[in-house]
């Protein structure tokens, strides 16, 4: 076969897997859309979810997702930020820092259902946490932390280094330098990291499904003492997420209309992620312009 | 000389600057060492959860990889358990293998594609179609495997549905984007120059993308493949909701099977702690984590190499 | 000591020609004795030791990699990190080469601006502002003032004083290198180290910045690296000739461009280099 003909038929073949590809990643959006947009009402959204009965909502477990979320956040971000100031701007190119970059990505890799048996093991059990929030937050950090740790650090690797050497020859130390000139100059960046691991941590599943637990106790809106077991704020109470409800629906099935739940909470979740991406993106570019701009 | 004398005490004195200096130094260094802490203690507790299976149970490590009956709650004949890890860990590796082997084409296909062929559809359709499906919870992929994969096996093949092959498919779709979006990362870091050579020599598109680009690309698209298998062999509800979970050596593709993040995930909770119900689970859970440390050091072993090159 | 036979005047060339400022009006403030540096193992100065003149303005030239700017840096420590500077650095009767120096209360008297323009992305009061706010001036009234009158010195007030919250990154390149020589002389600093400020600028904006030198050499000692031989000539009243790791020439900048000593200078000045 002369080399024309093989480059045509090679191209053609690879726009039909191209197309095919497309084919199957809009076919699966358009599926997640389509059979789940219809479930989506305020009451969906709002109304607790009815174990035996049909007609339940998933209220609480949008919640919990977002509960969840945002104090994995509020632990793994000091933590993550720490660890990529010192990673970026302290450590020295030695064994020690070598052995501490191959530990985060061995962190990075480890499945999250392990992460998740570590958690139950650890909190649930033997810091007697039971199936809680809390729990279910430090798997989540543990499980958020490399990721970020890593965008954090490719955030830092942007802000040029002439404007370390500004800062130090004002007679600033480095840390001065890194959390008033670095640090500012690089918040756009760390922000849309941030949006984007937060994407990721408000879908996982398998890291809580043992830690936060499968259930997800009524609560009652109007009490936010976090010490009282119905109140959304109290760390202690078990919490499935939207996440976990679809699994847990699924696999124990005992809800009449268990399938039309979980394609109207499967478009939650990509609606949610889609947002996320949004906002990344939108947030990042606006932060940026305003710190540019005359 | 009694001026010179006090600037040298102002020079020598501990500036605020210098005690913000260590501090900062001691905080972030703290967090870092939390997060190795973190990584220390996952091994630390899996590894001994995981080995008491055959210290104080005293089951064989040989029996726990080759042996099929998977029932630690019953003794057989001998009055040893069983716990045959086998079926499991034969499910993951074929698993893992035939989602890998069905992904790599269409992800490398796709991503020379978007890179070499047409990069504006790339740019404008592929990349954020891919960016958005790998952020896509891995509970959702199950989800639309049970409700279409799966009914989808039982119509063509009969019987439940459930089993290795609707697992591959779920997982195929699952590692697609990752994979793709991966090697789209690989073929950009082959500079520009060696494709106009090729070209400049009179060599087809095709030619140059075969013998050029993809052979330049080559540790880039392992490494691919490979992550694509890690996250493959860890997944947990995605694939517990479509294999059938039967801990049997798998007869066909089509037989309800486990592996063992699904017999992991189904069992820990039913289990007490400190039986050998549950310690076997740790010991799959070990498993596991060794698994992900291979993947870890193959991925490494390909970086050097590639380096090397 | 070889040169070669082909050069006429031999009997006159040396190899080396230092002549140290001598100038009761303008007392040494910072000299380097013996100063060596190292990348690793590699040694990058190995013959660099001059002494600088108080209120005077000093330029140090040389082919690219002939160690001009290690040099500098090494003179208020900022390559700490990357290489190791041995020997003593006096300033005013002070050896600050030495651990004990507290490296950042030596820096505010020891400033540095560099060969790009690095605004911080702050507005352009707070660039200047912002590291005197860290040292505890915090009175807003004597804020506006110390940015004003480093504005004023740095000539830069004029263009920017209605627009001083804006953001400094978007200020022109001849700006917001003035912004940043605003911003080391706010903190008050003793001698100002500059390294090539002006390569990254246009031609009007470069004659602006050697005016503005000339106006703070009166209040500062200034030592600049520059590979602009014309600039050296304009404004600096001594020159150091580096090459390859040593300084070859050391003498007035009226002798080493009008009578250089050493062949491989006069070869450079007049543009007959390499």
């Amino acid at each position: 076969m002369n080399p024309k003909t093989q480059n045509k038929i090679a191209i053609g073949t690879l726009y039909g897997v191209a197309g095919l590809v497309v084919l199957i990643l809009l076919a699966l959006l358009g599926y997640i859309l389509v059979s789940g947009l219809p479930q989506l009402s305020w009451h969906f959204l709002t109304a607790p979810a009815k174990a035996f009965l049909a007609g339940g909502g998933v209220g609480v477990q949008l919640y919990n997702s977002f509960y969840l979320l945002l104090l994995a956040m509020l632990i793994s971000f000091p933590i993550a930020l720490g660890a990529a100031i010192y990673l970026y701007e302290y450590a020295r190119d030695n064994w020690v820092t070598t052995t501490i970059r191959t530990a985060i990505e061995i962190l990075s890799s480890l499945p999250s259902v392990v992460v998740g048996l570590f958690g139950f093991l650890f909190f649930v059990v033997k810091l007697r946490l039971g199936f809680s929030i809390l729990s279910g937050a430090f798997a989540l950090t543990f499980f958020n932390l490399p990721l970020l740790t890593r965008s954090i650090e490719d955030s830092l690797r942007t802000i040029d280094l002439s404007q370390r050497e500004g800062g130090l020859a004002l007679g600033l130390s480095r840390w001065e330098t890194i959390t008033r000139v670095i640090l500012p100059a690089a918040v756009p960046s760390i922000l849309t990291g941030v949006i984007l691991s937060a994407g990721r941590v408000f879908g996982e599943a398998a890291a809580l499904i043992y830690t936060a637990g499968q259930s997800a106790p009524a609560l009652d809106f109007t009490d936010w003492n976090p010490f009282n077991i119905s109140s959304p704020l109290n760390p202690m109470r078990p919490a499935e997420t939207l996440a976990v409800h679809i699994w847990k629906i699924n696999s124990e099935g005992i809800m009449p209309d268990a399938k039309a739940i979980s394609s109207g909470s499967s478009a939650v979740l990509v609606l949610a992620i889609l947002l996320f991406n949004f906002a990344a993106r939108y947030l990042g570019k606006r932060l940026y312009k305003r710190l540019t701009s005359a | 000389m009694k001026t010179t004398q006090q600037l040298e005490r102002q020079l020598k004195r501990h500036s605020k600057a210098a005690k913000l200096e260590i501090w900062g130094k001691v905080v972030s260094f703290s967090a870092l060492l939390l997060i190795v802490a973190v990584v220390v203690g996952i091994i630390g507790f899996v590894a001994s959860k995981g080995i008491a299976t055959f210290t104080s149970n005293h089951v064989s490590l040989w029996d726990f990889l080759t042996e099929k009956k998977w029932n630690p709650g019953i003794t057989d004949a001998n009055g040893k358990p069983e716990v045959g890890a086998l079926p499991m860990i034969v499910g993951s590796f074929l698993i893992t293998i035939l989602s890998a082997v069905v992904a790599t084409p269409f992800a490398i296909g796709t991503a020379v594609f978007m890179n070499e062929i047409s990069p504006n559809k790339g740019a404008k359709i592929l990349q954020p179609v891919t960016e958005l499906l790998v952020g896509i919870p891995s509970v959702v992929y199950g989800f639309i495997g049970l409700s279409v994969v799966v009914p989808a096996t039982r119509a063509i093949f009969g019987g439940s549905g459930f089993g290795i092959l609707s697992g591959t498919c779920v997982l195929f779709v699952m590692i697609l984007p990752t994979v793709t979006s991966m090697s789209v990362d690989a073929l950009r870091s082959v500079p520009r120059y060696y494709r106009e050579a090729s070209l400049a020599l009179g060599a087809t598109q095709w030619q140059t993308i075969y013998k050029v680009v993809l052979r330049a690309a080559t540790p880039g698209l392992m490494t691919a493949v490979v992550f694509g298998m890690a996250r493959a062999f860890g997944e947990a509800l995605a694939v517990q909701m479509v294999i059938g979970n039967a801990a049997l050596m798998p007869g066909s593709l089509v037989d309800p099977a486990a592996t063992l993040t699904s017999v992991l995930t189904t069992g820990i909770g039913n289990t007490v702690m400190g039986s050998l119900q549950n310690n076997a689970l740790w010991s799959l859970a070990l498993v596991l984590l060794l698994m992900s440390l291979v993947f870890n050091l193959i991925i490494r072993l390909i970086g050097r190499k590639g380096r090397l090159q | 000591m070889f040169v070669s036979n082909d050069v006429s005047n031999t009997e006159t060339m040396q190899e080396r020609h230092i002549v140290q400022p001598r100038d009761a009006q303008h007392p040494i403030v910072l000299s380097t004795e013996e100063l060596h540096v190292f990348y690793g193992k590699k040694e990058a100065i190995y013959e660099g030791d001059l002494q600088f003149a108080r209120n005077q303005i000093t330029a140090l030239i040389g082919p690219s990699g002939s160690g001009k700017s290690t040099y500098l840096r090494s003179l208020n420590r900022m390559n700490d990190r990357i290489a190791t500077v041995t020997g003593r650095i006096m300033y005013r009767g002070v050896d600050i080469n030495q651990p004990a120096i507290d490296v950042y209360e030596m820096r505010r008297r020891v400033g540095m601006v560099f060969q790009r323009p690095n605004p911080f992305a702050k507005s352009i009061y707070d660039n200047i502002a912002f590291a005197l706010r860290l040292r505890g001036t915090t009175d807003k009234h004597e804020l506006d003032e110390i940015v004003e009158t480093s504005l004023k010195q740095a000539a830069l007030w004029n263009q920017v004083k209605d627009d001083l919250n804006k953001s400094a990154l978007a200020l022109s390149g001849g700006q917001a290198q003035r912004l940043c020589i605003a911003r080391a002389i706010a903190v008050k600093p003793d001698i100002l180290l500059l390294d090539e400020p002006a390569s990254a600028l246009d031609p009007v904006s470069t004659s602006q910045l050697e005016d503005t030198l000339l106006e703070l050499k009166k209040q500062y000692t200034i030592i600049i690296v520059t590979h602009n031989m014309q600039q050296a000539g304009r404004i600096s009243e001594y020159t150091a000739f580096f090459n390859q790791g040593r300084v070859l020439e050391y003498d007035t900048t009226s002798h080493i461009f009008t009578n250089p000593q050493v062949q491989i200078t006069s070869d450079y000045v007049s543009g007959n280099f390499g």
